[in-house]
């Protein structure tokens, strides 16, 4: 599924040379390495990159990590989506519908309309959808990034993700859809 | 040495890694297909070259080929026969470890999205060389809902019969097969070591498969 303005969750600027999406689950803990590793990262690359997420929750391991991209859903709702998502990540351990809602609270959101919109489950859809997308682009486990379409199969800590992002910088590589895996019958 | 002889489809893995004197060549839709007399080493050869790189030396069973039938046990006392599922396409993932990192993501993944599998009336099973207890504890940990079958005696017999076994570490490849309804392999892939394949392959193999019967019925 190509980037979309409209549809995706995006830090940074259109014209950016290096598009980096991450396919996330708030419960896993190796997404909330990456999540500190981006964070570390993104102010490096300034405007040359800009990051994604999408919404890829492994609910029969991580029973709450549907929920929790539920929350962040509901946050985007009312323009906060970042603000939650920053929140669920530094606070992974604690993703129960009462935490997220306190969360809500604490960024400021209109509580009631996010707990109706969190309960009434207004927003499972356009989860799924992510979740199909990564699963058909080739997402094989969480984290997983694409830079510039193309799937990072090495390991995520700073140096490495620097490195790869600095080599499709300098490659030019076109944002396309990931080609991998094609069967051949 | 090499004897050539008429393919049989129907294999038995524990026969074929017990047998001492028969070898089974032949040519399956130009895919030449041979059988070593070595006790330790059965293994069925493919003149089709492997495009990632196979550790032994041979190749996965490329698509058209027949897919070989095994038995074996899903648990210490439940046996699993690959042609119970005639009728229905078969995704086997062959991986190298119960409790890996990455075998942990592979069987996480799929185990997500087995309703997607479910759509096409698909059956995955899983085959390491893990025991059957090892394979018990690690499913009932990661709340698996699909088979892990054992090919643990004889060690890799059946991974062997599929050319996916990797000799040097004692380990299945990371390699993927998806069988039809008649018991054909339509897809194989064999993944680089260490690197998780994913999904993609398998569903698009699975959505080709549905193509194909909805032309066969137009």
């Amino acid at each position: 599924m190509p980037v979309s303005d409209r549809r995706d969750h995006i830090q940074g600027p259109a014209t950016a040379a290096v598009t980096l999406v991450e396919y996330g689950d708030y419960q896993c803990p190796y997404c909330g390495e990456a999540y500190g590793v981006l964070k570390k990262l993104m102010p490096k690359l300034g405007d040359s990159a800009r990051l994604v997420f999408r919404n890829f929750p492994l609910t029969q391991i991580h029973p709450h990590a549907e929920h929790a991209a539920e929350a962040a859903e509901a946050a985007n709702a009312q323009g906060k989506f970042w603000k939650m998502h920053d929140i669920l990540y530094e606070r992974q351990t604690a993703l129960e519908d009462e935490d997220l809602v306190s969360y809500a609270g604490e960024i400021g959101l209109d509580v009631a309309r996010f707990q109706a919109e969190l309960f009434e489950r207004k927003f499972i859809d356009r989860i799924r959808e992510d979740f199909q997308s990564g699963v058909r682009s080739g997402v094989n486990g969480t984290p997983t990034f694409f830079i510039n379409g193309r799937r990072h199969d090495g390991p995520f800590d700073l140096q490495t993700l620097s490195e790869a992002v600095m080599m499709a910088m300098n490659s030019g590589q076109e944002a396309r859809p990931h080609k991998h895996h094609r069967p051949q019958a | 040495m090499w004897v050539k002889n008429i393919v049989r489809f129907n294999v038995n893995a524990r026969y074929y890694a017990n047998c001492r004197a028969e070898l089974v060549v032949g040519t399956i839709r130009g895919i030449e297909v041979r059988m070593k007399n070595n006790p330790t080493h059965n293994r069925i050869k493919s003149s089709a070259k492997n495009a990632n790189g196979d550790k032994n030396g041979s190749g996965p069973l490329q698509p058209g080929t027949v897919a070989p039938n095994f038995e074996l046990n899903s648990t210490p006392d439940q046996k699993v026969d690959l042609i119970h599922f005639r009728g229905r396409p078969v995704i086997l993932a062959f991986y190298p470890a119960d409790w890996s990192p990455v075998c942990g993501d592979q069987l996480a993944l799929y185990n997500e999205i087995l309703p997607d599998f479910n759509k096409y009336a698909a059956q995955l099973i899983g085959i390491s060389v893990d025991g059957t207890w090892c394979h018990t504890a690690y499913a009932q940990n990661r709340q698996l809902h699909f088979p892990l079958l054992a090919d643990f005696e004889p060690k890799g017999a059946v991974a062997r019969m599929y050319g996916v076994y990797d000799d040097s570490v004692g380990e299945c490849e990371r390699a993927l097969f998806v069988i039809d309804k008649d018991g054909i392999i339509r897809w194989s892939y064999v993944s680089p070591a260490g690197v998780n394949p994913g999904a993609d392959g398998i569903l698009r193999a699975l959505e080709s498969l549905d193509k194909k019967k909805e032309l066969a019925h137009a």
